[in-house]
């Protein structure tokens, strides 16, 4: 994974947990994967994973068992307003580019729609 | 949180040169910190200081709370930004050189290294390739137990993959109890690992921070913050 972007690289780490989370890769209760390994798996330093964990538990969506490690929430409600949160965010993003390009209301309701049909017939 | 390296007001002159002007700076144990600025900065020299093989003009160097010497050469571990070894050296030579000379090298810890890397011992030194001899250098100096590690450009010159190897090897050797200072100008390969990063111009330092504070308030990577601070 690149961390090429602007944001700081905990913040990253945390939404690459959270869209684990999201897509089911990460269940809920799951054990999510140490910090020393995940570290290793994205060649970043452990102290910043070890943040991302911290920020993650702040938020309610993992948990730390003492000695166990890391565990993914088992509270489907949070898990819930999660996505949520995120296909907002995601919304929102689409339309504010769409409208950049001159795009109307309707016109994105328009291709919007023709997607789904698209989508449903194949 | 306990300091393992404190820079006191150092300052290096050479005749008419000054090489380093009144640097402070404390490392703290488990970071790993970045050395980060163009050729002829003073990386070199603050770890030619660090290490005892240069003496400072003014100023105090403590490492692991005593003055640098024969004490704090026996817990720091330095990887040079050249080779180190005798060419008619096998690498099994150079573990026995090591072992020889420092009695915090651990052999077990050196031969799971080479695993790591894909040497053998039985590999003589002058049939390596640069990005081999990389791996087998950072390997001796990683299989030392040190309280610092010190490494010089440790990714220069080498092709992806090793350089993906050796980042992976610096990680793994990751403990939270010492510290590694790292200089580099591959800062966009290496800024992942950074805690925290010291940009050093013309012998001084004029930033230093956590890389993550730095990203968060500038909005920016540290690679762009690098290239924005000495390209003025």
């Amino acid at each position: 994974m690149d961390f090429n972007n602007n944001l700081p690289i905990y913040i990253q780490i945390m939404n690459l947990i959270k869209s684990r989370i999201i897509s089911g890769n990460i269940s809920g209760g799951d054990k999510l994967p140490s910090v020393r390994d995940l570290s290793k798996e994205l060649r970043v330093n452990p102290n910043t994973i070890q943040r991302a964990y911290q920020e993650l538990e702040r938020e309610g969506l993992v948990f730390t068992q003492r000695g166990m490690g890391t565990f993914a929430t088992e509270d489907m409600e949070i898990i819930k307003n999660l996505k949520k949160t995120i296909a907002t965010d995601l919304v929102d993003k689409f339309f504010i580019e769409m409208k950049k390009l001159g795009f109307t209301s309707h016109e994105v309701k328009e291709i919007v729609s023709e997607w789904m049909e698209r989508e449903e017939r194949e | 949180m306990k300091n393992i390296v404190e820079i006191k007001e150092l300052t290096k002159k050479y005749l008419n040169k000054t090489a380093l002007n009144n640097i402070n700076l404390n490392i703290q144990e488990g970071k790993i910190v970045g050395i980060l600025g163009p050729n002829g900065s003073g990386k070199t020299t603050l770890i030619k200081i660090l290490t005892g093989i240069l003496r400072q003009t003014s100023g105090e160097v403590f490492i692991d709370g005593n003055k640098v010497g024969v004490y704090t050469k026996s817990v720091v571990s330095y990887l040079p930004d050249r080779n180190f070894l005798y060419k008619w050296m096998k690498i099994k030579d150079a573990s026995d050189l090591f072992k020889d000379f420092y009695s915090d090298f651990d052999e077990g810890k050196f031969e799971e290294l080479l695993r790591f890397m894909k040497l053998d011992k039985n590999m003589k030194i002058d049939t390596l390739s640069k990005g081999m001899h990389e791996k087998l250098n950072l390997s001796l100096v990683l299989a030392r137990n040190a309280k610092l590690y010190i490494l010089d450009e440790p990714i220069a010159g080498v092709d992806p993959v090793a350089r993906d190897e050796i980042l992976n090897a610096i990680i793994n050797n990751y403990n939270e109890k010492s510290s590694m200072v790292i200089t580099t100008h591959l800062v966009r390969d290496m800024e992942n690992i950074l805690d925290d990063v010291v940009f050093l111009k013309d012998g001084k330092i004029i930033l230093s921070d956590n890389a993550e504070s730095l990203r968060e308030e500038r909005n920016m990577n540290i690679a762009d913050i690098y290239k924005e601070v000495f390209s003025q």
